[in-house]
């Protein structure tokens, strides 16, 4: 009888994906729950890095008619003592047998493992970038031609003549085959040759060389390579973001690491949204400088504040590396809120005038002590300035922030469906 | 000497070649087994876990509830709670194992003895698989239930779909023919059979019979409780049956997911009953087929020794104080009964020609075992082959839990003489899927009145139904049926215990 035997663990894997998404699909609202629960518990850093999650197993729970209660009989192994008619105490007196309807499996939470993606696409799925329509970002990418290397088979216009050439010379040296001067000088000996049987021996000589010159071609169709092009996504949607922060002394370490937070979802977001996205880093006491991110949170600096200049600062770097009609541009700053009452004109006017108009979006963030609820901070002079252009139309999010906890909601307030914030901004 | 089949733990695809086909030799030949096509498969854990999502189907339809399944399970098995099946095996022909790569040389031997052999064997022969499943058909009908619940989302949306399917799955343990009907099944003239009259649909339609007016409905004449019962097939517990062939309204292609749904619940219908006996089975094939190898000297003494290893676990049973006990191990209870056969039918002592004169002595063991295999389920099997000297190796004891009781809980027989007959046959009755499953019929409909549908639950030893998840069921059932159903629990006294009555969702509402 012919057995066949297969091997199948080359077959392409992740067979119950499909069936995988159902569930997720229809768990969806649970999951997300969860989702949330999660990633709240958790640092922001490891909180996009997926992981198990638990649902109430209620939601997903599939009944059957099942049976129980009643009196029941068992034949059990293991009978080291009893004799007919024993009676046996009932554990805790009726505590296993009397269990109550919906007890059980129903009440159990279920766990299971979500993958990075899938934990990152449910927690940002009801998030929406602002102006979507605007730019871009519609068409997400297209296909450009790069070269990779080369290949063996290809079409004739693809010969690469350097490396053929270059290969066909390794051969022909390794095959040893008479080089064209070798050749000459011996014809030119045969010439000046007078001894008959010298000139045997060389004309024989020749004809050997000739004979191995036929034998190895010049050129053979192993030597011939092709330039190998490979299709690359080229990165349409594009874009910027920008961390604007306060880092003078007014700044403790809770209201940075807050703003951290902020800047970590948004670079996470933008990330998803933008096949390639920079980032910016902008600190400024009263005087603003471009660094690295390590310097950005942990560098230290002092001085007074200035936010116009961090205004200047962004303005210029978008002037010089990033063009608006190829790039776009987020930004988020950061600040307790403090500024130097003369700065605030010369501010209003940068943001509305230079920096707005760029920009798909600008998010302030005023971050307070922990403890201070977010109503409980008087107005800044910042907050000020900000509200005063918000309420006479520049398209600005601003929120106060001063626990940890809040920066979620914060965040998917700033970006909830483009509706709602706007409802929300002019109230 | 003969030559080794393989040293160490390493195997490639001609030592399992080689493994095949030694152990066929000893199947065929010492053994006399029967048995289908071997088709052997190698997988990896994730295509293992893949297998385990679809109740262990090489194919099946999508569905969320395999995906929560899998789900389930991967996250079980990373964090190592529970390990991987070595193999898995399908009741089809040609019989399909798959075996886990990771499993060393010896283990792969006793993975094709076992499954490729064994549970091959019984498939086979023995007289439920027969007469229920089509193991020649079961491929190609899952190919065809996969590619028609994918046209059905197609064409009526995967939302209407998924409800009729989760209404099918609620109800799939009472989509069971329970007795053998004039006709073998067979899957391939299934399949046919919903092309043909999909086809049939199409081609008799005509728009106009629309609008042709309807005569004047026939004076309805009351017909009799009798004969309406005997109309609508009443009573009937095969609820799916039921509801495909009469309920009102729903569409042709609901019918036949009920259809399908229905069908694969009845292919794993003589699994559910004969666990013992097929895992006994395959467990005494795999362990007469390895000593066999090691006799004649194909495998080294270390590999059989590793071998003992793992068939000392498999049919390990731990006693029920013992904080890993959860029942009888099929394995454990299968192969002792299959070992117990052996002695008596070759060295019986008096007591076993007592309780088993037909067999005792009769010195052809696997004439007697073959026949055995062939024609009895779990129940059966122990009603009639547990020997006494089992039942006090096992120190098997029956106890009887009435809440009523004050005392406690009554040991109503032991392994003595007075005992073996009770123990025995309540053993055997754990065993009887009639008694594990609740008795569900469909008992009437109001025809004249509102089509309420009517159900009765006969209830056994005041066991009822769980209450959340009976009315769940019911939910789905009404949603089916369109009208309201009602379900009553009634004691062996038609005395009423309790009673549901659920009416359809809207669909709109049944969606979320």
């Amino acid at each position: 009888m012919a057995i066949h035997i297969i091997d199948r663990r080359l077959n392409p894997g992740g067979k119950s994906l499909e069936n995988r998404q159902r569930f997720l699909r229809r768990a969806k609202s649970l999951v997300q729950g969860a989702v949330k629960k999660t990633s709240q518990e958790r640092e922001i850093k490891d909180v996009l890095e997926g992981g198990e999650v638990t649902i109430p197993l209620d939601g997903m729970h599939e009944p059957r008619f099942r049976r129980e209660g009643g009196t029941r009989d068992m034949v059990l192994p293991g009978n080291k003592k009893f004799i007919e008619g024993d009676y046996l105490q009932r554990q805790g007196q009726g505590s296993a047998k009397d269990s109550g309807p919906g007890e059980g499996d129903s009440e159990d939470a279920f766990r299971f493992v979500l993958s990075r993606d899938e934990f990152v696409d449910l927690f940002l799925d009801d998030l929406e970038l602002p102006d979507l329509a605007k730019r871009k970002i519609a068409q997400t990418e297209s296909e450009g031609i790069q070269r990779a290397g080369y290949t063996t088979s290809g079409s004739p216009a693809n010969i690469s003549v350097s490396r053929t050439v270059k290969l066909a010379l390794a051969r022909r040296i390794a095959l040893k085959r008479p080089r064209k001067d070798e050749v000459e000088e011996l014809e030119a000996a045969i010439e000046a040759c007078t001894d008959e049987d010298e000139r045997a021996e060389l004309v024989a000589r020749l004809e050997k060389l000739k004979a191995k010159t036929k034998r190895i071609p010049f050129i053979d169709p192993l030597d011939i390579r092709y330039r190998r092009y490979e299709k690359m996504p080229r990165p349409v949607a594009q874009a910027v973001m920008f961390c604007l922060m306060d880092v003078s002394g007014s700044m403790s370490e809770h209201m940075k690491d807050l703003a951290k937070r902020f800047y970590m979802l948004l670079y996470v977001f933008l990330k998803r949204r933008y096949k390639h996205v920079e980032i910016v880093f902008i600190r400024h006491t009263d005087r603003a400088e471009e660094v690295d991110e390590q310097t950005f949170f942990y560098g230290p600096a002092s001085g007074g504040t200035l936010v116009s200049s961090a205004l200047q600062a962004m303005h210029e770097i978008v002037r010089e590396r990033f063009n608006p009609s190829d790039w776009n541009i987020y930004a988020a700053q950061a600040s307790d809120g403090d500024n130097s009452y003369s700065d605030g004109e010369l501010t209003g006017l940068l943001l509305t005038e230079k920096i707005l108009p760029v920009c798909q979006f600008f998010a302030y963030l005023e971050v307070g002590e922990s403890g201070g609820s977010a109503f409980d901070l008087s107005d800044s002079s910042l907050w000020t300035l900000y509200e005063r252009l918000r309420n006479s139309g520049a398209p600005l999010s601003m929120r106060k922030v001063s626990e940890r906890s809040e920066i979620f909601p914060v965040f998917h307030d700033l970006f909830q469906r483009r509706e709602t914030a706007q409802e929300k901004a002019a109230p | 000497m003969t030559e080794r089949l393989f040293e160490g733990a390493d195997w490639d695809f001609h030592t399992l070649q080689r493994i095949t086909d030694a152990c066929e030799e000893v199947a065929l030949k010492d053994l006399g087994l029967d048995v289908y096509p071997n088709q052997i498969e190698v997988i990896t854990a994730e295509q293992m876990l893949d297998a385990y999502s679809s109740v262990g189907m090489p194919l099946f339809y999508k569905h969320w509830s395999f995906g929560k399944h899998f789900a389930y399970h991967e996250a079980s098995y990373r964090k190592g709670l529970m390990g991987l099946a070595y193999e898995i095996v399908i009741n089809s022909s040609p019989c399909i194992s798959y075996l886990m790569e990771e499993n060393t040389a010896t283990m792969q031997t006793l993975v094709i003895a076992h499954a490729a052999f064994g549970h091959n064997h019984f498939f086979k022969n023995n007289y439920l698989f027969k007469q229920w499943t089509d193991a020649e058909g079961i491929l190609d009908y899952l190919d065809f239930a996969k590619n028609y619940v994918m046209q059905c989302e197609e064409r009526y949306g995967r939302t209407e779909v998924e409800r009729t399917l989760d209404a099918a799955h609620a109800l799939m343990s009472h989509g069971i023919d329970r007795y053998p009907g004039k006709k073998q099944l067979d899957l391939r003239e299934e399949e046919k059979r919903a092309g043909r009259r999909r086809q049939h649909e199409e081609e008799i339609f005509n728009d106009l019979w629309r609008t042709v007016p309807k005569g004047a409905s026939k004076a309805r004449t009351a017909i009799s409780l009798e004969r309406r019962r005997k109309l609508l097939g009443l009573p009937q517990e095969n609820l799916l049956y039921f509801l495909e062939k009469s309920a009102p309204r729903l569409a042709p292609w609901q019918r036949e997911l009920l259809r399908i749904v229905r069908h694969i619940a009845q292919y794993f219908y003589p699994q559910s009953q004969t666990k013992v006996m097929n895992e006994g089975t395959a467990t005494y094939v795999h362990y007469r087929i390895m000593s066999k190898l090691h006799q004649q000297g194909r495998i080294t003494d270390g590999n059989f020794l590793e071998f003992l290893g793992s068939h000392t676990n498999v049919v390990f049973q731990p006693e029920f104080d013992d904080p890993r006990f959860s029942g009888f191990n099929p394995y454990a209870l299968g192969f002792a009964m299959m070992q117990d056969i052996e002695r008596i039918v070759t060295n019986p002592e008096d007591e076993d020609r007592e309780w088993f004169p037909d067999i005792a002595g009769r010195n052809d063991v696997m004439g007697v075992l073959r026949d055995v295999w062939a024609n009895y389920r779990d129940e059966s099997f122990i009603g009639q082959f547990l020997s006494p000297k089992l039942m006090r190796h096992f120190r098997m004891f029956h106890l009887h839990d009435d809440p009523e009781e004050r005392a406690g809980i009554r040991v109503d027989a032991i392994h003595d003489e007075r005992g073996f007959r009770r123990v025995r046959r309540e053993l055997a009755r754990q065993h009887d899927v009639g008694f594990i499953d609740a008795n569900i019929e469909v008992v009437d409909v109001d025809l004249s009145g509102d089509r309420r549908l009517i159900l009765h639950h006969r209830v056994i030893k005041g066991s009822q139904l769980n209450e959340t998840d009976a009315k769940r069921v019911l939910q789905h059932l009404a949603d089916l049926w369109t009208y309201d159903v009602a379900l009553i629990e009634v004691d062996a006294n038609d005395k009423v215990l309790r009673e549901y009555v659920v009416s359809p969702r809207p669909i709109a509402a049944a969606v979320a």
